[in-house]
């Protein structure tokens, strides 16, 4: 209370002043700074929701390892698969360096408390779906991520670079399962089409709400730790999406689509964000079976946690009359 | 002073992870995991951070057994170096166009 007084009457401390002047000239803010606590909240918000979809989005592509159509693409989708589990590590070291628990976190999620990003509420039926996946939902995540890696927390920046240079051959491994499908059977390609037409929407809304409707964006952008506006992002990933479309001979299910000559830019047609609400609301095709597979798949592992526990323990107590 | 991560809410020590790229290479930092033991802490740091490649030798550290400088001594501990440009090789100008030095 004390500081807020001498705030308002002194201007900012000298610990704000040093946090202002790193912000101001670009710099990272590292784990043993001061920081604001609204800073240091949103991070954690951010950075945790941000792991959480790593570990909830393996579950829709797993659901397809059994059944990959070859060896070699089962062997790619678990290689993928565990990538996903390794960028969620990343992401729970760097929000356990602003002081939360990955106990915390964890409990948090299988508890449906956290929130984690609404794409994987959707069902992956098809084969296809594992294409569409790759190319539209890591497609719009590289996009998202790539500022990222500039973002003012040096761990949570860190880890986006190494994410980044993971996620790039999740993108073009689902580029070239719809691109094998679309150069087979009319059968084949109807179903990388109807994939494309249930993922498209779903991975623009992944850029969050348009930005006169994103409250936390201006003072995240503040801070550094978002580069781009929403819209900018969503918008920048359509131009990159529209060629790629053509070389599929895909077609964005999007009537409203072009391209405007003046702004040089796309404009796009309404996004139905009642969709979208309902999902965050917890209505959506998937939200409890994820949140359940997950609990099970915490509590299934928990003797392998207490083994592991026991095992450190036997042997330090060893290593320790050894020495005795 | 523990690593920023590693606190006794944790159930299991937090490691420090360093990979070798190749011979003739330093261990470079690469990020940390948490694991019950070192044996476990060597194999869970091959599959997260030597997945493609990225190293022919691992070191784990425990976190807690690193000690490090004062963050709010920052600007005191480090100022020796300040006002020391002798020691860079481009403060000496008056060998300019001098060829090999």
């Amino acid at each position: 209370m004390t500081t807020a007084t001498k705030t308002e009457t002194a201007g900012p401390t000298p610990e704000q002043a040093r946090f202002d002047e790193l912000i101001a000239s670009d710099s990272r803010i590292e784990p043993r700074d001061w920081m604001p606590e609204a800073y240091r909240k949103t991070l954690v918000r951010q950075i945790s929701q941000h792991a959480h979809s790593e570990i909830i989005g393996m579950q829709p592509e797993a659901n397809w390892i059994t059944r990959a159509p070859s060896l070699k693409r089962k062997a790619i989708l678990m290689a993928k698969v565990q990538d996903e589990a390794g960028h969620g590590l990343y992401l729970y070291s760097a929000a356990q360096t602003l002081g939360t628990s990955r106990d915390d976190m964890m409990d948090a999620l299988i508890a449906g408390k956290a929130r984690y990003s609404s794409i994987f509420n959707y069902p992956t039926p098809t084969w296809a779906d594992m294409g569409a996946i790759g190319w539209l939902v890591d497609g719009a995540a590289i996009c998202n991520q790539v500022p990222l890696c500039r973002a003012s927390y040096g761990p949570y920046g860190r880890a986006m670079v190494r994410i980044c240079k993971e996620e790039s051959f999740h993108q073009r491994q689902g580029f070239e399962i719809l691109l094998e499908l679309m150069n087979g059977t009319d059968a084949q390609r109807e179903m990388a089409q109807d994939a494309v037409n249930r993922w498209y929407w779903p991975s623009l809304m992944m850029f969050g709400p348009p930005d006169d409707e994103s409250p936390n964006s201006a003072q995240s952008m503040a801070w550094n730790i978002k580069r781009f506006s929403n819209d900018e992002l969503r918008l920048r990933f359509v131009g990159m999406l529209v060629p790629q479309a053509e070389v599929l001979g895909i077609t964005l299910p999007d009537p409203d689509l072009r391209f405007d000559e003046k702004t040089g830019e796309f404009v796009i047609g309404e996004i139905d964000w009642t969709e979208f609400n309902e999902i965050l609301a917890g209505n959506g095709p998937c939200n409890a079976q994820r949140i359940q597979q997950r609990r099970d798949a915490h509590e299934d592992g928990a003797w392998v946690r207490d083994a592991a526990a026991a095992y450190a323990r036997k042997q330090s107590e060893k290593t320790a009359k050894a020495a005795a | 002073m523990t690593s920023p991560g590693e606190d006794e809410t944790e159930p299991w020590p937090l490691w420090e992870v360093f990979v070798r790229a190749n011979r003739g290479l330093s261990h470079v930092h690469v990020g940390s995991l948490h694991a019950p033991d070192p044996e476990m802490a060597v194999r869970n740091a091959r599959d997260v951070y030597t997945r493609r490649k990225e190293g022919v030798s691992i070191w784990v550290v425990p976190a807690a057994a690193i000690t490090t400088s004062d963050p709010d001594a920052r600007d005191a501990f480090f100022e020796s170096p300040a006002g020391k440009n002798y020691r860079h090789a481009r403060y000496y100008t008056k060998a300019e166009g001098v060829k090999h030095l």
